[in-house]
């Protein structure tokens, strides 16, 4: 996905005068041909995240379309208040792009980990989130962030479905069957594998905000499972609204608040926060029967 | 040397009607001299000019104690005067603190310290992205230089030679303050130091220009503490 995003943008820095990068030395190896052709606008400013976003806003305040890219927890939880006054505040935008999400950095530990991401932007106003679950979906996502000067959160992951999905950006139903559980991103294929001989509904979207509502009140037949692959229960607001009025039962599955205080691979954290296959499959099955 | 309070200076019955902001007394006064320089003699910039891409472009990142600021503001017509009278008002554009969506004229919301110098970093490199040669001035306060947003922000600046404009307001206000000076947290760029209350000599060091430099402004006003 990180190899996607650095291709895309390193077109859409060539197609449009507008398109900008902020790098805080994550990646500049990689953008280092497009920091060639283009060093007015692909600004590496060194380990310096507060900085990195700030730049951002400056640039979005002068009309061009700025790209900021770090690590997860560097770019969202640590520059947090940038984010919220240098963008929202001053209301421009930006296209956030992350690598590392939840626990890719499994053995680089908590300190590389963001499983809040996505709770941290909830609190501010405005951002669209992407949680792509196939690098095929990577570049269009890209391209419509591209496309006008809103906020915008990319949230990049090296957990990959077997099959992309480009027209994920509303709630796609992908297997029909009894009571919906949804998958956000990379959560697609476990949940694919927990609930293959259990009758449920499984939809798609690698689009969590805005939460396609119109399409949960379509499915939810009184009962819902939400598979997300950050915090548990991140878009329990979310779906209360859009189901506001139904009475309905919701599980809300992802990443614990607990840290997991060891290191493996993300296959061994997605065990331990219960969003392997087998995991999935009993909290699942324990909700609905 | 012209010095302020001059009996018919404009500013003065302006700020006194701005008496709701009583808590940053202090601080919105150090600011007087150099916000008039820079909007009077400085600044590429009118209410008429306010949103054209290739103005001059003055941040108050020191978003504390916004009173000459506005006064300033509303004396060169960015705004009427009538505004001044209900500061925090619930029907007022002008808070405590600015809002760049509310306030002709205001380039960035600020209050949070340390904001103001990373995102005049960023709109001088867009300027420079697109060709523009309009100036980017910034102006802080000597306490604010505690956070340390502005340390990535200065290093960067000098690193890349950036031309753009950071004036200090000193009133040593800062609770430990800067032994060795201010202008020595600023390795790399071509500074100035000036008496914040001298108009001549702010408008001197404002008015030049170092195209392959950031440029530093320190104006020392009086201290905030006289116990001190």
């Amino acid at each position: 996905m990180r190899q996607t995003f650095v291709d895309t943008t390193t077109e859409l820095l060539a197609e449009d005068p507008r398109t900008a990068v902020v790098l805080a030395d994550i990646s500049a190896d990689a953008f280092a041909p497009a920091m060639r052709r283009h060093p007015d606008r692909v600004l590496n400013v060194g380990i310096r995240e507060q900085l990195m976003t700030g730049v951002a806003g400056g640039l979005a305040l002068t009309g061009l379309r700025p790209f900021v890219h770090s690590y997860a927890p560097f770019l969202v939880d640590r520059a947090y208040e940038q984010i919220k006054l240098d963008m929202g505040h001053q209301d421009v935008g930006a296209v956030l792009v992350s690598i590392g999400a939840s626990y890719d950095g499994s053995a680089e530990g908590y300190t590389h980990q963001s499983p809040g991401d996505v709770e941290l932007l909830d609190t501010l106003e405005g951002w669209t989130v992407y949680v792509p679950g196939h690098s095929d979906e990577v570049a269009a996502l890209l391209r419509a962030a591209a496309g006008h000067d809103d906020r915008v959160y990319v949230r990049l992951t090296e957990q990959e479905n077997s099959q992309a999905y480009p027209d994920g950006s509303r709630l796609r139903v992908i297997r029909r069957g009894g009571p919906l559980v949804v998958a956000v991103g990379p959560m697609l294929d476990p949940v694919l594998e927990a609930t293959r001989d259990l009758d449920v509904t499984v939809a798609y979207t690698n689009t969590p905000r805005p939460l396609d509502a119109e399409g949960l009140r379509l499915l939810v037949d009184g009962e819902l499972v939400m598979v997300e692959p950050y915090l548990a229960g991140t878009s329990a607001r979310q779906v209360a609204e859009a189901l506001g009025g139904v009475p309905h039962r919701a599980l809300h599955l992802g990443v614990g608040r607990g840290e997991i205080r060891r290191y493996g691979t993300w296959q061994d954290h997605a065990r331990a926060h219960g969003l392997d296959a087998a995991g999935l499959r009993s909290r699942i099955a324990e909700f609905l029967w | 040397m012209t010095l302020t309070a001059l009996p018919t200076d404009p500013l003065r019955p302006l700020i006194r009607r701005l008496t709701g902001d009583e808590k940053h007394d202090a601080s919105s006064h150090s600011t007087l001299d150099v916000l008039w320089v820079l909007y009077d003699r400085i600044l590429r910039l009118t209410p008429e000019t306010a949103d054209a891409p290739d103005r001059d472009r003055f941040l108050l990142s020191k978003g504390h104690g916004p009173a000459a600021y506005y006064a300033v503001l509303a004396a060169k017509g960015f705004f009427p005067a009538d505004w001044l009278d209900d500061l925090g008002g619930w029907d007022s554009p002008l808070g405590h603190h600015p809002d760049r969506v509310r306030i002709p004229g205001v380039e960035v919301g600020t209050g949070s310290l340390g904001h103001g110098l990373g995102l005049a970093v960023g709109v001088a490199l867009g300027l420079r992205a697109q060709g523009e040669k309009a100036r980017t001035f910034v102006l802080l306060g000597d306490a604010e230089l505690d956070e340390g947003s502005n340390h990535e922000a200065i290093a960067y600046a000098a690193a890349t030679r950036l031309p753009l404009t950071a004036i200090v307001i000193d009133n040593q206000s800062a609770t430990h303050g800067w032994p060795g000076g201010i202008a020595a947290r600023f390795p790399g760029w071509v500074t100035a130091m000036v008496n914040g209350r001298d108009r001549e000599q702010i408008e001197y060091a404002l008015a030049k220009r170092h195209h392959d430099r950031p440029n530093l402004v320190v104006a020392a006003v009086e201290p905030k503490w006289s116990n001190r």
